[in-house]
């Protein structure tokens, strides 16, 4: 129905009034919006709320989205700035390398992974555990540099950064994520190998 | 330790494609010359792939179920240029340009230019009387039409809370 409209055809639809056409929009983005919003939230519950608050207020302000960047781009600016408010409210503590929460988390999910047996599913979660023991501002550019695919100018827009401070940002994320993975999965790392 | 991080950051950059030809064909020379940079880019490569390779998270079933339930009882905002009058904000801006023009206008034309005393801008400037204009009842006045204003703001925004709160209600 939806499926082969391009973002900007079914902006078009939802603006003239055919809500169901946003379904289309949804379905496209809810597993990049709700990565991104674990990636800074670190809770599957409050990053599914907050995933949800996210594409609430993209449809409230659909109106205000003048195509001269991507739909994604737009959209995943509205992820950090909610997710930024989102803890805030809360007062979380940032999770860091040192988060012992976060690890025992990672570790069970890993530990699960491990057991499933499969190679390549031990390596994606080797590499997801990983990129989940960064602190939320690295994780978050890596995800969307790697899995949202976005550009460094798009980054950039999307964290309100200058471009050449999202790269050092982004250089800096993967070097923490490459010492994390040589320390914490040695093994699979030399798997990956 | 330096060294070693540059050359992951030219290598990184390499392997994203983010530098310019020179920096490539440069890389280049140092992969086919050097073993220690090809083994650091065939480490690096292996992480960019699996990092490109890992899977995306998904949210529960319900999710988009979620949303178009909460969507449906909305409506679409409109576009935000469709309530910022531009002639009010380009009205402000000539007010503020006026006003300093109107200021640079009177202190030029209140230096006394063939005084001999004194020959710098900011001597001369530092003599002009503004207490013709600037004196306590301007001030007052100024204040009187700021708190006037405030007021107005704040009687506005009551009004648009007490008339969402009814709507909501």
């Amino acid at each position: 129905m939806s499926a082969g409209l391009n973002d900007n055809e079914l902006i078009s639809k939802v603006l003239r009034g055919d809500q169901q056409a946003y379904a289309g929009l949804v379905h496209r983005y809810q597993n990049y919006v709700f990565t991104l919003t674990l990636r800074l939230v670190k809770n599957r519950e409050e990053a599914e709320e907050v995933a949800q608050d996210v594409f609430i207020k993209a449809y409230k302000y659909l109106a205000d989205f003048r195509g001269d960047a991507k739909f994604s781009t737009w959209l995943y600016t509205i992820v950090n700035n909610t997710c930024i408010s989102f803890l805030r409210k809360k007062k979380l503590v940032v999770h860091s390398l040192d988060d012992e929460k976060v690890f025992k988390v990672a570790d069970n999910r890993d530990a699960g992974f491990r057991a499933d047996g499969v190679e390549q599913k031990s390596k994606q979660a080797m590499v997801n555990t990983a990129i989940s023991r960064l602190k939320p501002d690295d994780a978050v550019i890596v995800t969307l540099f790697y899995k949202n695919e976005q550009t460094l100018d798009e980054i950039a827009q999307v964290l309100g950064l200058e471009v050449n401070t999202a790269k050092v940002r982004l250089h800096r994320a993967r070097a923490r994520l490459k010492e994390l993975m040589e320390t914490q999965f040695s093994h699979e790392v030399k798997d990956l190998n | 330790m330096n060294t070693q991080h540059r050359m992951e950051e030219r290598l990184w950059e390499y392997i994203d494609g983010t530098g310019t030809a020179g920096d490539k064909q440069q890389i280049e020379d140092l992969l086919q010359q050097h073993a220690e940079w090809r083994e650091k880019y065939r480490e690096l490569l292996e992480i960019s792939q699996a990092l490109k390779s890992s899977e995306l998270e998904e949210p529960s079933l319900r999710f988009s179920k979620n949303i178009m339930e909460e969507i449906a009882k909305l409506h679409i905002a409109p576009a935000t240029k469709t309530y910022i009058n531009n002639r009010i904000i380009l009205g402000i801006g000539l007010f503020f340009v006026s006003l300093l023009v109107a200021i640079l206008v009177y202190g030029f034309s209140q230096m006394d230019w063939s005084s001999a005393e004194s020959n710098s801008i900011s001597d001369k400037l530092s003599k002009v009387d503004i207490s013709k204009f600037f004196n306590n009842s301007l001030i007052n006045v100024f204040m009187m039409v700021n708190v006037l204003l405030g007021l107005v703001l704040v009687d506005n925004y009551l009004n648009n809370k007490r008339k969402q709160f009814r709507k909501e209600a």
